[in-house]
């Protein structure tokens, strides 16, 4: 990285130039800087309205960039160590769609552990690729999800030499790094590409002692979430891309789905956020570290959580830990996760990320500061004397492995039926289901549904997690495929 | 010249003081301290840029948040101030012979030695053999503390800024899970007038009220604050701050004060409609 570079901002100061030299706008935007919608001005503040603009030559176009935005790309690439950058103004989701659809097509095989977020899934539905999935291992005490083993990855590789590409989670939401470096070697000794969902990995480019970097460790593409540990305005991401991938056949392939009127607001956010990481990430997070540090030292004394870290490498499934996240497991005061969750919030005023069935996470960033930590501290304190209770019958396994009949695609498009869920045990699903967040599927389109999934949706739902996928908002029925024969169609579920 | 310092009530309403003299300026790690003097209210410590209390009227406030509970409570031997560096709170708790303790949470050690320096009047109260202060977080002290207290006064200025904390339902719980089983904790429930900070006098309520079997509100004039009319909440466990008032037990001690008295302590708990009206919205709630 080059550091007297990384000064620079070019959309942001392309963008400072335009609102100075005072152009009146006859484009769109139609609420020209905020005239024509005052209420608009009001919540959102002058100098935001006014760069709520258009393409135009000075501002280059997101869709086929050839000065600033271009220039932004290149130091971004410089930045993360990447070959090539690319501005997402659709979230990471449409980072990590184009990523597969950049090299996946029907019928082409990808490996993939079973725990990654919906989008994932969502684009082979679009492309109808077949994921072959690798079951994470998983923590029997906090019931979650975990990273590949590599014995695991490498015998899908082996079993499926004709798979095109491996996709890794780096870290997991809970801050789980599978063995990457491994991976990618073994990947390419095969000839498969690697490609990274980095949703929650961004600090890893900018920050020391922390796991490895996608770019770094060889992969090919990774989906980097600028907007979470990254600062950066909410839906902005960054695409990148290694040696050996044709950067021109990245940008068709986000150019199918990705609008061709790019907000400014994200871009210049990316642009900034950028350069501010560049320069300061290392000590910001440094700081982010040892908050995280000092509230599990805290939230332990507290006795009857567990705030994990990484004495739980593993050298394998979780062969490293992000020290910036902070999950604490709650069931020893006989209170899921969600309960904590919702109980933060409606009675302390404390919005968490999220809380699964055993756990929670609390997001720590560039933006916390101690005052906040030591408030989310004394609260669980005293929800622990207010709440505590027996643990008995609950449920703490947030992983299922999937039986997988049939690829997404062919499923989601399926001759289906609706059926009350009690009654779906043994079809075929053609839908997702999941809580959100994380946004992982305990059922996607193509899997079996069983009696523990139907139990895992009835308990989830019963202990408030907010369930999202299916048609039928109140997931009180599933869509199934209607003649299905359960076939298997190759796929290995370990 | 002429040099007014402005305390900002709301976005459309402040108070401007002229000032004779800046005396001190300074950016601590925790907050900016300035010290002002003025010929109406004397010194004036402000912190960042909000008044918190003039030589003129800091008595009003310092006596009602401390004699309300103490001649409520029959037998006060140990006390935690949170917040409080400016010693007012403890100058009137060190009129009483039968404290034992006195723990004195304040986060910035030099809020401590400007008030010593600049209102030793005030602040020398500190040096007191009975007090001890602890220069920490107050979620983070009172975290670690269980049936340890009969009085806990909650001395913070401000529900935004560096004391956010000491104005939530989890400190609240610590401080109910800090004191004994008859234990009484006040606390600066701020001005019903303006919208804005009557919107905190009720969120301050509710969250005491979920915590606390007995909680009432009583008021006092501070004319230096916000609008005036000032409020304080009366958190207990056991006692009622009426009908366990012990006015000669207090009048006997021989406590000399300019504004609170056993007649007044009566009346204050008497509050108007609108005020009534503000804290019953939260109480039917329940
Ligand atoms: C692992 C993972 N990948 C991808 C995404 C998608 O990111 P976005 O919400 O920015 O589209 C998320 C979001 O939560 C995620 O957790």
């Amino acid at each position: 990285m080059e550091r007297s570079k990384q000064t620079r901002a070019p959309i942001y100061e392309a963008l400072e130039n335009f609102r100075r030299n005072r152009v009146v706008p006859f484009d769109v935007p139609g609420h020209k800087h905020g005239r024509g919608n005052p209420e608009l001005v009001q919540l959102l503040g002058e100098r935001c309205v006014s760069i709520d603009v258009n393409s135009m030559k000075p501002l280059d176009n997101l869709c086929h960039p050839v000065s600033v935005i271009k220039e932004a790309e290149e130091l971004a690439a410089d930045a993360f160590g990447a070959d090539h950058a690319f501005l997402m103004v659709g979230g990471t989701t449409s980072a990590v769609q184009s990523m597969i659809l950049s090299c996946c097509k029907k019928g082409d095989k990808i490996i993939m552990p079973r725990n990654v977020h919906r989008s994932a899934i969502n684009a082979l539905v679009l492309c109808g690729a077949k994921p072959i999935y690798v079951n994470p291992d998983v923590d029997q005490k906090l019931g979650i999800a975990l990273g590949m083993k590599r014995e695991d990855v490498i015998r899908a590789m082996e079993q499926n030499p004709d798979a095109v590409a491996v996709l890794v989670n780096n870290p997991t939401y809970y801050g789980i790094c599978s063995d990457l470096r491994a991976i990618v070697k073994a990947a390419h000794d095969k000839g498969m590409l690697v490609l990274a969902d980095e949703a929650h990995g961004t600090h890893f480019y900018f920050g020391k002692d922390l796991p490895v970097s996608a770019m770094a460790a060889g992969a090919d593409i990774a989906s980097v979430s600028m907007h979470k540990s990254g600062g950066s305005l909410t839906q902005s991401s960054f695409l990148l891309t290694g040696k050996g991938v044709h950067p021109g056949h990245i940008r068709q392939i986000i150019n199918l789905t990705q609008t061709t009127s790019g907000s400014y607001l994200l871009l210049s956010s990316l642009d900034i956020s950028r350069r501010n990481l560049a320069l300061r990430g290392e000590e910001s997070f440094r700081a982010v570290t040892a908050l995280a540090e000092y509230a599990r030292d805290e939230i332990n004394k507290i006795g009857d959580y567990y705030a994990f870290g990484r004495e739980m490498i593993n050298g394998d499934s979780i062969y490293d830990f992000d020290p910036t996240k902070l999950s604490i497991h709650t069931l020893d005061i006989g209170l899921a996760g969600i309960e904590v969750y919702d109980i933060l919030r409606d009675e302390y005023d404390i919005q968490i990320e999220f809380g699964d069935l055993g756990n929670i996470l609390a997001y720590l960033s560039i933006g916390d500061r101690i005052r906040e930590v030591e408030r989310l501290v004394t609260a669980l304190a005293d929800l622990k004397r207010r709440y505590k209770k027996d643990k008995t019958g609950m449920l703490s396994q947030e992983y299922i492995a999937p039986k997988v009949v049939m690829t997404p695609q062919d499923s989601f498009y399926a001759a289906k039926e609706s059926l009350p869920l009690e009654e779906t045990a043994g079809r075929v699903c053609s839908e997702f289901v999941m809580c959100y967040p994380p946004g992982i599927p305990v059922l996607a389109p193509g899997e079996e549904i069983t009696d523990e999934i139907i139990n895992y949706i009835v308990y989830a739902k019963e202990k408030g997690c907010s369930m999202t996928g299916p048609e039928d908002e109140r997931i009180q029925r599933l869509n199934v495929l209607k003649n299905c024969e359960v076939k298997e169609y190759g796929n290995v579920v370990f | 010249m002429e040099m007014w310092f402005s305390d900002i009530h709301t976005d459309g309403v402040k108070l401007s003081i002229r000032i004779e003299e800046q005396l001190f300026s300074s950016q601590s790690q925790v907050q900016r301290i300035d010290v002002l003097e003025s010929r109406d209210f004397g010194k004036i410590l402000v912190v960042d840029g909000d008044l918190m209390l003039t030589e003129r009227d800091e008595f009003i406030y310092h006596e009602m948040i401390t004699h309300v509970p103490m001649a409520v409570h029959p037998d006060v031997k140990e006390v935690l101030v949170m917040g409080g560096g400016d010693g007012g709170v403890v100058r009137e708790l060190i009129k009483y012979d039968t404290i034992e303790q006195i723990d004195v949470v304040e986060p910035d050690p030099l809020l401590v030695e400007v008030c010593r320096k600049y209102i030793p009047e005030i602040a020398n109260s500190l040096t007191d053999s009975r007090v001890n202060i602890y220069h920490e977080d107050g979620l983070r002290f009172i975290r670690s503390k269980g049936d340890a207290y009969d009085l806990i006064i909650i001395d913070s200025p401000n529900p935004f800024g560096a004391g956010e904390g000491l104005f939530t339902k989890e400190f609240y719980g610590n401080c109910y899970n800090a004191l004994h089983e008859d234990g009484i904790m006040i606390n600066q429930n701020e001005s019903p007038f303006y919208t804005e900070e009557a919107f905190q006098c009720q969120r301050m309520h509710k969250r005491i009220l979920e915590t606390f079997p007995i909680c009432r509100v009583y008021q006092a004039h501070i004319p230096s604050y916000p609008s005036g009319h000032w409020l304080f909440g009366f958190a207990s466990k056991k006692y009622h701050p009426l009908n366990d008032l012990d006015k000669v037990g207090w009048k006997l001690r021989g406590i000399h004060t300019r504004y609170y008295e056993p007649r007044l302590h009566a009346g204050v708990f008497a509050l108007p409609v609108y005020v009534e009206a503000l804290l019953r919205d939260v109480e039917n709630i329940e």
